[in-house]
């Protein structure tokens, strides 16, 4: 048991979360960092399906590690990918339809996250499976946190609402007599580029050593 | 265990097929299994939209199936014949509600037959083009076949915050009331305009569009003259 949980695994599993994020640091998968962002809600789906398929994926490649022929490798990660995402995106269809709507392309797009191919090439090929367990679970929450900030903020300023709940009451608006007004920016993709630049900001100003 | 020799072309070929196979069965196997859960989500969603045309939202997932039932009476098709239904549509939702919108043509037209509070309700689906991509939606018509009763409208793509608002429900509420035609004449006239450009128009034929998505606000006006007109023959049929 010592060893499941030894110092390395403990960072295996911490440092993709802080000092080797994979969106602040990296910089991967942030295509649908933008794209599915505009609320909380779907950030978290996104955030929890994205950390699944690492996970799982990491897994099976690392149990396969040693048969895969080297020729086909990046194939055989590719398949294994296509099919947790397939089947993922058919239980979500099937129990959350009204998120899979709002989520419509993105959750097939995580195949070509490059976060997964990244953890599976660089990670689960040369690891066991426990610590690429880990090593899938850490990127995946790694990208779920920053995905989380980001929709936090777009939908605080561009609907008034957390996670649907209205927080700013109506009768702040303008149209209500009030002096607030939604920001209309913060509900376009492009907004959420800058707020990831920002995050990226205060998370450098903050661990100097990265740079 | 002998070694295997993991980049021998046989090896490669093989583990290549049987990764496949195993794969395909997998999928195979999880798609079908899910399939019904998936096709009674979709169904559900779509009596949803069919309810909000009708005013009744917020219908809780489990009792939509129910509400729906009671509310509808009949889902009729119409051939290029508008008097009679080419079917009888007495299961609610095993005739014209099983016509998607891509598939209705001139000769295959869902038409609903609802009930509320005990006055007749006509449904009609409404199909047509946003600024970015789908837009779609029902329109509910009281029985004088020109008032109309209430709407649902959703879209594929459209800008959050601007033409995404088309599916928020004081712009659908604005329907209410309206009517079809101008009075004394024939076109359907019901009209999506921009605040000011009402021009001569009675207050009557036209809802406001939402601002700053102005294309999108077209679309759904397009949408709906265009698609009512195509029904004008069955509400004509219906009136008598």
């Amino acid at each position: 048991m010592s060893k499941l949980f030894s110092k390395e695994n403990g960072e295996v599993f911490t440092n993709p979360l802080n000092i080797n994020n994979p969106i602040a640091v990296q910089v991967l998968g942030i295509c649908s960092a933008l794209a599915v962002t505009s609320q909380l809600k779907p950030a978290i789906v996104m955030g929890l399906s994205v950390t699944v398929i690492t996970a799982f994926s990491n897994v099976i490649i690392s149990l396969l590690r040693k048969t895969i022929p080297n020729r086909i490798r990046i194939i055989v990660q590719l398949v294994v990918v296509a099919a947790l995402v397939t089947i993922v995106s058919n239980i979500l269809k099937a129990y959350v339809y009204d998120v899979s709507v709002q989520l419509s392309v993105y959750v097939g797009l995580i195949i070509t996250n490059c976060i997964l191919m990244g953890r599976l090439e660089a990670f689960a090929m040369q690891n066991g499976p426990w610590e690429s367990f880990l090593d899938g679970v850490g990127n995946g929450l790694g990208y779920a946190i920053i995905l989380v900030v980001v929709g936090f903020v777009r939908e605080l300023l561009g609907f008034g609402s957390v996670f649907g709940f209205q927080i700013i009451p109506d009768s702040w608006l303008l149209e209500n007599g009030g002096l607030y007004m939604h920001n209309g920016m913060m509900t376009m993709p492009a907004m959420a580029l800058i707020l990831l630049a920002c995050v990226i900001w205060v998370h450098r100003a903050y661990n100097k050593d990265i740079e | 265990m002998a070694k295997l020799n993991t980049n021998g072309n046989a090896y490669t070929i093989i583990y290549a097929a049987v990764i496949v196979v195993i794969v395909a069965f997998l999928l195979a196997f999880v798609a079908s299994a899910l399939k019904p859960t998936q096709d009674d989500n979709v169904a559900i969603d779509k009596k949803q939209q069919i309810l909000s045309s009708l005013n009744i939202r917020g219908v809780e997932k489990s009792a939509v199936d129910a509400t729906y039932k009671s509310v509808i009476v009949n889902d009729a098709i119409y051939g290029t014949d508008p008097t009679t239904p080419t079917n009888n549509g007495e299961a609610k939702d095993q005739a014209g509600f099983k016509v998607e919108g891509k598939n209705i043509t001139p000769d295959n037209r869902p038409f609903y037959v609802a009930e509320v509070d005990g006055a007749k309700k006509y449904v009609i689906p409404v199909t047509g083009a946003g600024l970015w991509g789908g837009l779609w939606g029902y329109v509910a018509l009281n029985e004088d076949c020109e008032t109309v009763y209430g709407t649902y409208f959703s879209h594929e793509s459209e800008t959050a915050g601007l033409g995404a608002r088309i599916t928020e429900q004081w712009f659908q509420d604005s329907f209410q009331g309206k009517k079809l035609y101008a009075e004394g004449n024939e076109d359907v006239v019901l009209s999506v305009v921009k605040k000011g450009k009402e021009g001569s128009m009675s207050p009557d034929n036209y809802v406001n569009g939402v601002t700053g998505a102005t294309l999108t606000s077209n679309g759904v006006n397009d949408m709906i003259q265009e698609d009512l007109k195509s029904y004008q023959d069955i509400l004509k049929a219906q009136k008598k």
